[in-house]
């Protein structure tokens, strides 16, 4: 049932154009669609929905959405000063999402990959248990396929109102990853603003390279958490992209405009390791010099391939292990 | 998240519910509450503490090393909260820095290579935040944490003592048996902290408290905690012997049903138990918006543009963002 007439427009939208909240630019909201979101005068990131983040990273028409029909329950009976199941509706309303992930299959730039993307605009992009189990199932058919798998993250931590189910899914969601490292899968984490919490503690500090928008808020404990506690204020920017850059916590600041260009070349870069027929879930896969030189071989192709590759098994077979030679064809 | 006006809870059922989550947070964090150290040496003998990250420090907020369970070689990890003002400063209220939950991978790690089970106590408000943490990598120390414990291949134990506080006692919480003291707690965020994010005021604290669910009988019924060891007397703090011989039995009985399964069967069940964690329906309904695969004819028509054949939209176009509505919602 689509919750939001796919085709519809907004008949008149409430605001033509937005204040950018670092220059103070007045923005049309028009030139923002048109610019991938960035702030014409001083670049400043605005967040992207859901829709926009597929158009911009993936090639066109290679989208096919995965697992659209999971949905929230209220299983705890959540109440604040408004119900659970009431705040869902309202975001199901405003955003035609039915939770704040979506994932699926797509291609960039030919390179087949399982991805999975933040809405922040759904609740805050806070991961319950629908959210979880989207980037897990994300996961284990990027380890099924044998294709790497990226998360774009944009959420403010864990759903409280789904109360500890909410904190297993940091477990949920990490689990996976062991197998994908067991496998030889890359996984590649997209940080953009804002990344925190339980989202921040979990899959999205795991990735083999993690990438982050610039001066996307990026931290642990909100601001004001952390101010209660400590009984100071924050320095400036503690919790930024370039902060967590400093410190070695993500691999490159990437603007918006080079994003996909920088997975693409990632992606080429980074490919899935050959399949280990029938063994693959397992610790140890053998990788000596000769395992590596077979690896670049199925990378180039070809009959190199095909000669290297007789040797890899004999190899192989004294583990008691027989991996396949076959040219593993990530796509 | 408006600031309307709260309900009047007096006499409602709520406030029963509220009175006996308050109730059982007051005795998570009562300050004679049995702490990991206090335990260790009444279950175990021989406990040898390990300590620095070898890397950067080591954090008093986390105690681990070797110990024997009845003659068996095991390995113990756990929160240390202090037990007066001053040990409470050293201890940082129990509060990690990353620095701790790397010393506990370390810990878990050489128990990996001996094959030594894994006993971890949880009793945390929650990883520290503040300036050093967020420098050190706290989130990342808590993932790879709890990324290094759903792959370890020996058993895993875990006991809830006290405050079972978010990601911070996740990093140590993640096991084959997850076993809850009667009058500990779990709970995503501090209900302080909850309520000052949902109800705008911490005031509004034992209302949180109640809504998350944290008692250890709701985290049974969430699937979260396997079993819960009875409290003696009025609650932990009144007998620490007996707590710890509860304890005890709690422990050897879970281990003689963990022993029977081979590293295989072991990984398999753990991964089983994480991933069937939540609640979510499912319904057979496809994309929220996006419409069936095309027919060739449209496909061609749309790559050459001919008259009739309606460009296909774009995701943006399905899911725009709405420029004029950015809430800033919150999560833990």
């Amino acid at each position: 049932m689509p919750i939001k007439f796919p085709f519809s427009r907004r008949a008149a939208p409430s605001d033509a154009w937005t204040k950018c909240p670092i220059c103070d630019a007045q923005v049309f909201n028009k030139q923002l669609e048109r610019n991938q979101r960035l702030c014409p005068s001083c670049g400043h990131h605005f967040r992207m929905s859901v829709g926009e983040r597929i158009d911009l990273l993936l090639d066109p028409d290679s989208f096919e959405e995965r697992d659209a029909g999971l949905e929230s329950v209220d299983r705890l009976g959540f109440h604040d000063d408004r119900p659970y199941i009431d705040r869902l509706e309202a975001s199901r309303i405003k955003t035609g999402l039915r939770d704040a992930v979506v994932w699926g299959i797509g291609t960039i730039d030919g390179q087949r990959v399982a991805i999975g993307i933040f809405d922040f605009r759904f609740m805050g992009g806070s991961m319950g248990s629908v959210v979880g189990e989207k980037l897990a199932r994300c996961f284990e058919t990027a380890l099924a396929e044998r294709i790497p798998a990226i998360v774009v993250s944009a959420s403010g931590g864990a759903r409280m109102q789904e109360g500890t189910l909410s904190l297993m899914q940091l477990a949920k969601t990490v689990a996976p990853l062991v197998r994908l490292d067991a496998a030889g899968i890359p996984f590649i984490a997209v940080l953009t603003d804002p990344t925190t919490g339980g989202v921040l503690a979990s899959f999205a500090s795991l990735g083999d390279v993690i990438v982050a928008e610039p001066k996307a808020l990026i931290g642990f404990a909100g601001a004001r958490v952390a101010s209660d506690t400590v009984g100071e204020e924050m320095p400036e920017g503690f919790q930024s992209a370039e902060f967590l850059l400093a410190h070695g916590f993500v691999d490159a600041i990437v603007p918006r405009s080079e994003l996909r260009s920088s997975l693409s070349r990632l992606l080429r870069l980074l490919r899935a390791a050959p399949a280990d027929d029938g063994q693959a879930i397992g610790p140890e896969r053998p990788w000596g010099p000769i395992g590596a030189i077979s690896g670049l071989a199925e990378r180039l192709g070809g009959a190199v391939s095909e000669t290297i590759g007789i040797d890899v098994e004999a190899q192989s077979d004294g583990n008691g292990k027989t991996p396949s030679v076959e040219k593993e064809e990530a796509r | 998240m408006s600031d309307a006006p709260l309900l009047d809870r007096v006499d409602s059922p709520n406030a029963v519910a509220a009175d006996e989550a308050w109730r059982r947070v007051q005795l998570a964090r009562h300050p004679q509450r049995p702490r990991t150290l206090d335990l260790v040496p009444l279950i175990f003998d021989g406990f040898f503490e390990l300590r620095g990250d070898r890397a950067f420090g080591d954090d008093p907020a986390i105690v681990a090393g070797p110990a024997t369970l009845d003659g068996v070689p095991v390995m113990v990890v756990g929160h240390q909260k202090g037990t007066d003002t001053e040990s409470n400063i050293l201890r940082n209220f129990g509060s990690p820095h990353p620095e701790g939950f790397r010393k506990a991978q370390r810990v878990m790690r050489l128990a990996d290579k001996l094959g030594m089970p894994i006993i971890t106590f949880l009793d945390t408000a929650g990883a520290f935040p503040g300036p050093a943490a967020e420098e050190r990598g706290q989130a990342e120390a808590i993932a790879s944490s709890i990324k290094l414990m759903t792959g370890l291949q020996v058993p895993i134990v875990v006991v809830i003592l006290g405050e079972g506080g978010s990601g911070g006692a996740l990093a140590i919480g993640v096991g084959d048996v997850v076993l809850s003291l009667e009058n500990a707690v779990y709970s995503v965020i501090s209900p302080e902290g909850c309520a000052s994010i949902l109800w705008r005021s911490r005031d509004e604290a034992r209302t949180a408290a109640a809504a998350m669910r944290m008692t250890a009988d709701d985290q049974v019924d969430l699937g979260v905690v396997d079993a819960i060891v009875a409290e003696p007397g009025e609650g932990a703090h009144t007998d620490h012997p007996a707590t710890a011989s509860a304890l005890k039995s709690a422990i050897v009985s879970a281990m003689r049903r963990l022993s029977g399964s081979d590293t295989s069967e072991l990984l398999a069940t753990r991964y089983a138990r994480l991933r069937g964690m939540g609640a979510y329906l499912e319904t057979g309904a496809g994309s929220t918006g996006r419409p069936e695969l095309p027919s060739l004819r449209r496909r061609i028509g749309r790559i050459l543009h001919l008259p009739g054949v309606p460009r296909r939209p774009r995701w943006s176009e399905i899911w725009p963002s709405d420029v004029a509505d950015e809430e800033n919602e919150r999560g833990a």
